[in-house]
């Protein structure tokens, strides 16, 4: 079956970047371990998300056109981050909808982005990276990952064949983390509110580390347990399947 | 009266909300009866779970063709010996109805629950006028006589217990002190149908209309709002101008829908058609009927292509029953009789953009709304619309810019993200200084100005000192 790609173009979303570059980093490794090239256009910076969320419109499409720019020749765009994917899939054809010649290369480029574990999964069929993994795993469903994209099966796919690894359900595993991006630092209470909740979820669940696809929701969750000092380990997926 | 729709009100209300501990247990409840509930019903009808797209094709049909069906309802239901009447606004609507219990010499009023009479304000106008109103419904009932509003849509009364029940009705109907729900009802019971007796006009509100039948739909688990339709001389019923549908038929798939998604049942206890007063050898029924259908601030969504699509909402509630938000804040906060993700939609565009803007901003987007709603309406789209009016100003709904340094950060932002070679200096600075500003090992603790909401209750992890970036640079290439 392989290689259906010659070659993997890697958007590494903003956040990762900066933030969580051990979480991309297991996306490299994962794809030289299975043997399909990688690239990385350097000119890549943000697919536009948070402008687009928080209302900033012209702002997001500035962002939305340079990554069209970057990205429209790339055959197999892979993305650790179900929001952006969603943003570049579905959101664009909304943030250009009045623009018939961005649109047209909107679509082009919403056609050949996946999420990590949705194009491994669906895409190259692959549910065993040959990965393992010491430990008890919760595994929290990222809103837009689940319902924009309807990825969530992919994610628990992979993750039952890691070696080792215990996979425990947390309760409404699909409840919204509370991130919201903007919403997040706009509304603190109630996103505290929320995120509490989530921690309250995954500590019944007894596992020493909950995992991801989106950064966002990570950071969200990993900031509450941190100062509450709950020691359960936070991961990105990517970071699990490859260490 | 003072604006409800303040950030400071909306962030007091939440917080006290959210420090409930007895609120939060009652949210927590209804969602987890409710919330996944509804979409085994949608699954379990015989058109599959297709049916919510089903539905939202047939109201996006009727809301395009709105003013052919409600002239098609008004001409049946005035065929019927009833009276139609088109309200613009608000006052028209209260002051129609004021006119007819005017005319017909009403002293009382029994009311069925009715959102759109809360959205017009009608209890008050009618207790100016000197008109005794009473709520049938018992939640409802419980907040009239609490002097409160209601908090959910179908459940008026969940943010109270029955402790507190007890207390208002120990104090307000002179019964012994009881916190059983079966003798509370019993004695909400006993005072209601003495209302309900003596009433000279019964109000309710309408919750489906069909223009081919010319009827209006009333549906409730009491049978009070049956009653308050029968038994009294008069029948006035208000309904919002985007209720009705063409067909029967595409009747009954949404008043199965809004059965599955109010209350995961196949069918609410009372349902009543009412196309108009009792015939006159008839012994039951008001000798007259009158319909009063209320645009107030419809028609501008209606007009406006990305709002239109709120229309075909039929105020089920499904949405609140598994919104995040809404589970945490409660309806108050929302300081309107529309809360949840449908409040945080709707009443920016009844009330104002810039005066209700937190309704919508303080909204995570996670779709879950969209998911339950029995008509598959885009709440998130719309949320994000509403965003972008606000951001960036509108004239058409007089909306200013929320925040020029909000603006200035993003237009900012964007700027070096489509200048990759500044992006990248600018990344590698801000981690540089980081490091100067945050020395400390682990996270950071504090974050500044507007920035802080986060760390209140978080830590936030550092920029690494090595972006993926720079390390993809100095990867060693698979052999
Ligand atoms: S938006 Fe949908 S789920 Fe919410 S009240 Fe309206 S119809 Fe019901």
């Amino acid at each position: 079956m392989l290689p259906v790609f010659p070659e993997v173009t890697l958007f590494v979303q903003c956040m990762v970047d900066a933030m969580a570059p051990e979480a991309a980093m297991g996306m490299v490794r994962l794809f030289d371990r299975l043997g399909i090239a990688t690239s990385f256009p350097e000119d890549q910076t943000c697919c536009g998300q948070p402008a687009f969320n928080a209302g900033y419109r012209t702002a997001s499409r500035k962002s939305a056109m340079h990554f069209i720019q970057v990205f429209e020749n790339a055959e197999c765009i892979v993305c650790p981050s179900g929001s952006c994917v969603a943003m570049v899939r579905h959101h664009y054809l909304e943030l250009f909808a009045d623009d018939p010649h961005w649109l047209a290369r909107a679509k082009k480029v919403g056609g050949n982005i996946f999420e990590l574990t949705e194009f491994l999964v669906d895409v190259l069929h692959i549910s065993d990276v040959g990965a393992a993994y010491q430990g008890t795993v919760t595994y929290h469903d990222s809103c837009h990952l689940l319902r924009s994209l309807g990825v969530g099966r992919q994610p628990r796919e992979l993750l039952s064949h890691v070696r080792g690894l215990t996979l425990v359900e947390m309760a409404q595993s699909d409840r919204c983390c509370g991130f919201g991006g903007t919403f997040s630092i706009k509304y603190p209470d109630i996103s505290t509110a929320l995120v509490a909740d989530k921690v309250e979820r995954i500590l019944e669940t007894g596992a020493d580390t909950v995992v991801g696809c989106d950064m966002g929701c990570l950071l969200n969750i990993e900031g509450y347990l941190t100062r509450m000092g709950h020691p359960v380990t936070v991961k990105h997926i990517a970071e699990l399947l490859a260490p | 009266m003072d604006d409800p729709f303040t950030t400071e009100k909306y962030t007091a209300k939440s917080r006290q909300a959210i420090s409930d501990k007895r609120l939060q247990g009652a949210l927590a409840d209804v969602q987890a009866r409710l919330g996944p509930a509804t979409q085994t019903m949608y699954s379990a009808q015989p058109e599959g779970a297709g049916i919510r797209q089903q539905a939202h094709e047939i109201r996006q049909r009727c809301i395009e063709n709105l003013d052919i069906l409600l002239e098609a309802l008004a001409d049946k239901v005035t065929g019927n010996g009833g009276q139609v009447f088109f309200a613009n606004d608000a006052e028209e609507a209260v002051s129609c109805c004021l006119a007819v219990a005017k005319k017909h010499g009403v002293k009382t009023v029994v009311k069925g629950k009715s959102m759109v009479t809360e959205e017009v304000g009608l209890n008050q106008a009618l207790e100016a006028e000197g008109v005794d109103v009473a709520e049938t419904d018992l939640g409802e009932y419980i907040i009239q006589l609490a002097g409160e509003k209601p908090s959910h849509i179908i459940a008026p009364a969940i943010h109270k217990t029955r402790e507190q029940v007890g207390q208002l009705f120990a104090e307000k109907l002179g019964i012994d002190y009881t916190a059983d729900p079966a003798a509370l009802t019993q004695a909400a019971r006993a005072v209601l149908r003495e209302k309900f007796l003596a009433a000279d006009m019964g109000i309710t509100g309408c919750n489906l209309a069909c223009a081919q039948t010319g009827h209006i739909t009333t549906v409730s688990n009491e049978g009070n709002i049956r009653m308050t339709s029968t038994l009294p001389r008069v029948h006035v019923a208000f309904m919002g101008m985007e209720r009705v549908v063409a067909t029967l038929k595409d009747h009954d798939i949404l008043f199965r829908l809004l059965s599955s998604g109010a209350a995961a049942q196949k069918l609410g206890g009372y349902v009543s058609y009412v196309g108009g007063p009792g015939p006159e050898d008839y012994p039951d029924g008001p000798v007259a009927f009158h319909l009063i259908i209320i645009d107030n601030g419809r028609s501008r969504m209606l007009a406006d292509p990305a709002f239109r699509e709120m229309l075909c909402c039929i105020r089920c509630s499904a949405c609140l029953n598994v919104c995040p938000v809404y589970g945490k804040i409660g309806g108050h906060a929302y300081g309107s009789p529309y809360s949840g993700p449908v409040g945080a939609v709707v009443t920016p565009l009844l009330a104002g953009l810039n005066r209700a803007q937190d309704l919508c901003f303080g909204e995570t987007l996670c779709g879950a709304c969209k998911q339950a709603c029995p008509v598959d309406i885009d709440l998130p789209r719309m949320l994000r619309e509403l965003r972008f009016r606000l951001a960036e100003g509108d004239e058409t709904w007089s909306a200013t810019p929320v925040s020029k340094p909000e603006k200035f950060a993003m237009d900012t932002f964007a700027w070096f993200t489509s200048h990759p070679a500044a992006y990248r200096a600018a990344l590698f600075s801000a981690s540089r200084m980081q490091a100067l500003v945050y020395a400390k090992e682990g996270p950071i603790r504090q974050l500044p100005g507007p920035l802080a909401g986060w760390t209140r209750s978080r830590t936030l992890r550092k920029i690494s000192s090595r972006p993926f970036r720079s390390q993809w640079k100095s990867r060693k290439q698979p052999s």
